[in-house]
């Protein structure tokens, strides 16, 4: 090799650092360095139920979030029920977010006098960039507790006997702005069933989903599917798979869910393992939740502040 | 051959100084204030990425719109979701000069008013703006002021009816950025 183009060669090995310096553009150095980010899905649902289901939202840090449900008679019912307006089904209910993925709530419902309290727990958030999870999974458990007077005071009865359990895991995707969906595994649990042949627990896989038509309106649909399990086939064949579709529509501070749906309970032991409604026999219940956000401490300010990232 | 010699060595240092005149920081403070009759809103966002050029008077931000703290989570939420759309605009930019650099001595210590002019970009949308901020050296460190209006429509952002009361058409921006030289390893 000559001496020149030893030169040249180390003349180009010097101007290496020099051109990678020589960097023009200001907004691509601020590109470098910002390297790359995890970008987690949100705003999945409108709010934390899809339309009788918990959706995998769930109330912000330090956000009390009420929502009232109605649940009117059957469309069925005619001109003299006001096609079912005539009579109403309630529940009210209070959740509160302890942190960003525990989240605890109540409720109280009039059919059959029912109590209700869940834990909610978000294992994992759907994201992008530098930490792939394609979905977002979260568990809720609940404890139903059936309130009515004793079919017969004079036995001896137990409170554990009012005790139904719900545990569900809810696996969602955000797949765009307008499409996500949510598989949930479902398992019921009764202390006490009315008659022998019926099960104590029952099993199903539901299924939901949102389209959002405009950003403040979305149309959301959910379904269970009561598993006919060896052993377990009494729920699949005297009771009805829930059917439910609604209208979302986000107002600011509120969220309203106008739905029909062939369930008249709205606590998971009732509208997953005791809807008897037909959709095709018109037994549809026109509905709708009520969800109002109330921030009571700015928690979740500190918690986005501690970066912490679980 | 020792001309080509001197000549990239004089290629390198040339490189390195202007490497020495820009500044950075990761900190950046860019704060939202929306005044209503109805209610007043605040955001506030302390990991704006930006770069100074102080030789040549170019500046740039990169602002990552996730980052921006509300005091209510839902207004976190629609803020991303329904008005600056996060997901397909996750960053907004500012592209611009500050052009009477001439004016400010980087050197000395003082309080310098900056005519800065660019191309800001938010929600995709590119509009050119011009305001006046406050440059401060002391002790060598830089730090950069300014506070400036955005009307929310210039950028086709849409805010629905029911809560048009409540944010303003002009959002007042300020920013705060304490930079630091600029190194590769930063």
């Amino acid at each position: 090799m000559s001496t020149l183009r030893k030169t040249l060669l180390y003349f180009i090995w010097l101007m290496v650092p020099a051109l990678s310096f020589a960097q023009d553009d200001l907004m691509d150095i601020l590109d470098d360095m910002e390297g790359e980010t995890t970008n987690y899905a949100f705003a999945t649902f409108k709010t934390v139920r899809v339309v009788n289901a918990h959706s995998i939202e769930l109330p912000a840090a330090g956000v009390l979030q009420l929502i009232i449900s109605h649940r009117f008679g059957r469309i069925n019912d005619g001109a003299y029920q006001f096609f079912g307006l005539d009579q109403a089904n309630m529940r009210l209910g209070f959740e509160y977010g302890i942190s960003r993925w525990l989240n605890v709530g109540v409720g109280r419902s009039n059919v059959n006098k029912t109590y209700d309290s869940f834990m909610k727990v978000k294992f994992f958030r759907q994201s992008s960039g530098k930490r792939v999870m394609p979905v977002s999974i979260v568990g809720v458990s609940g404890i139903q507790a059936n309130t009515l007077n004793w079919a017969d005071p004079d036995r001896t009865n137990y409170f554990s006997s009012r005790l139904s359990f719900s545990h569900q895991l809810l696996i969602a995707r955000k797949f765009n702005e307008a499409l996500s969906l949510q598989i949930m595994p479902t398992m019921i649990h009764r202390n006490l069933v009315a008659t022998r042949a019926e099960d104590n627990d029952v099993f199903s896989i539901g299924a939901g989903g949102r389209v959002k038509i405009t950003p403040s309106m979305s149309v959301n649909f959910e379904y269970f599917y009561i598993l006919d399990l060896p052993g377990y086939s009494y729920t699949a064949n005297n009771y009805q798979n829930s059917l439910s579709l609604s209208f979302d529509i986000e107002t600011g501070g509120h969220v309203f869910q106008l739905m029909f749906t062939n369930s008249r309970g709205m606590t998971e032991n009732l509208f997953v393992a005791e809807t008897t409604g037909e959709w095709a026999n018109g037994d549809i219940y026109f509905g709708f939740n009520l969800a109002r956000v109330f921030t009571v401490s700015d928690k979740h300010k500190k918690q986005e502040k501690s970066k912490e990232d679980w | 051959m020792k001309n080509l010699l001197v000549f990239a060595i004089v290629l390198l240092t040339t490189g390195f100084q202007l490497q020495a005149q820009k500044f950075m920081t990761r900190t950046g403070h860019i704060k939202f204030y929306s005044h209503t009759a109805m209610e007043d809103i605040e955001a506030n966002n302390h990991q704006v990425t930006s770069i100074l050029d102080t030789g040549t008077g170019e500046l740039v931000f990169a602002v990552l719109m996730k980052s921006f703290q509300f005091e209510k989570a839902l207004m976190q939420e629609h803020f991303n979701e329904k008005y600056v759309e996060s997901a397909k605009f996750p960053k907004s930019t500012f592209k611009g000069k500050i052009i009477n650099v001439e004016e400010v001595n980087f050197a000395k210590d003082g309080s310098y008013k900056a005519k800065v002019t660019g191309d800001l970009t938010i929600h995709g949308v590119t509009k050119e703006v011009s305001t006046e901020g406050t440059i401060v050296v002391a002790a060598g460190k830089i730090s950069a002021s300014a506070k400036f209006p955005v009307a929310v429509a210039d950028y086709d952002i849409k805010i629905p009816g029911v809560v048009k009361d409540n944010i303003a058409k002009e959002i007042e921006v300020t920013v705060e950025m304490n930079y630091q030289p600029y190194t590769q390893e930063n």
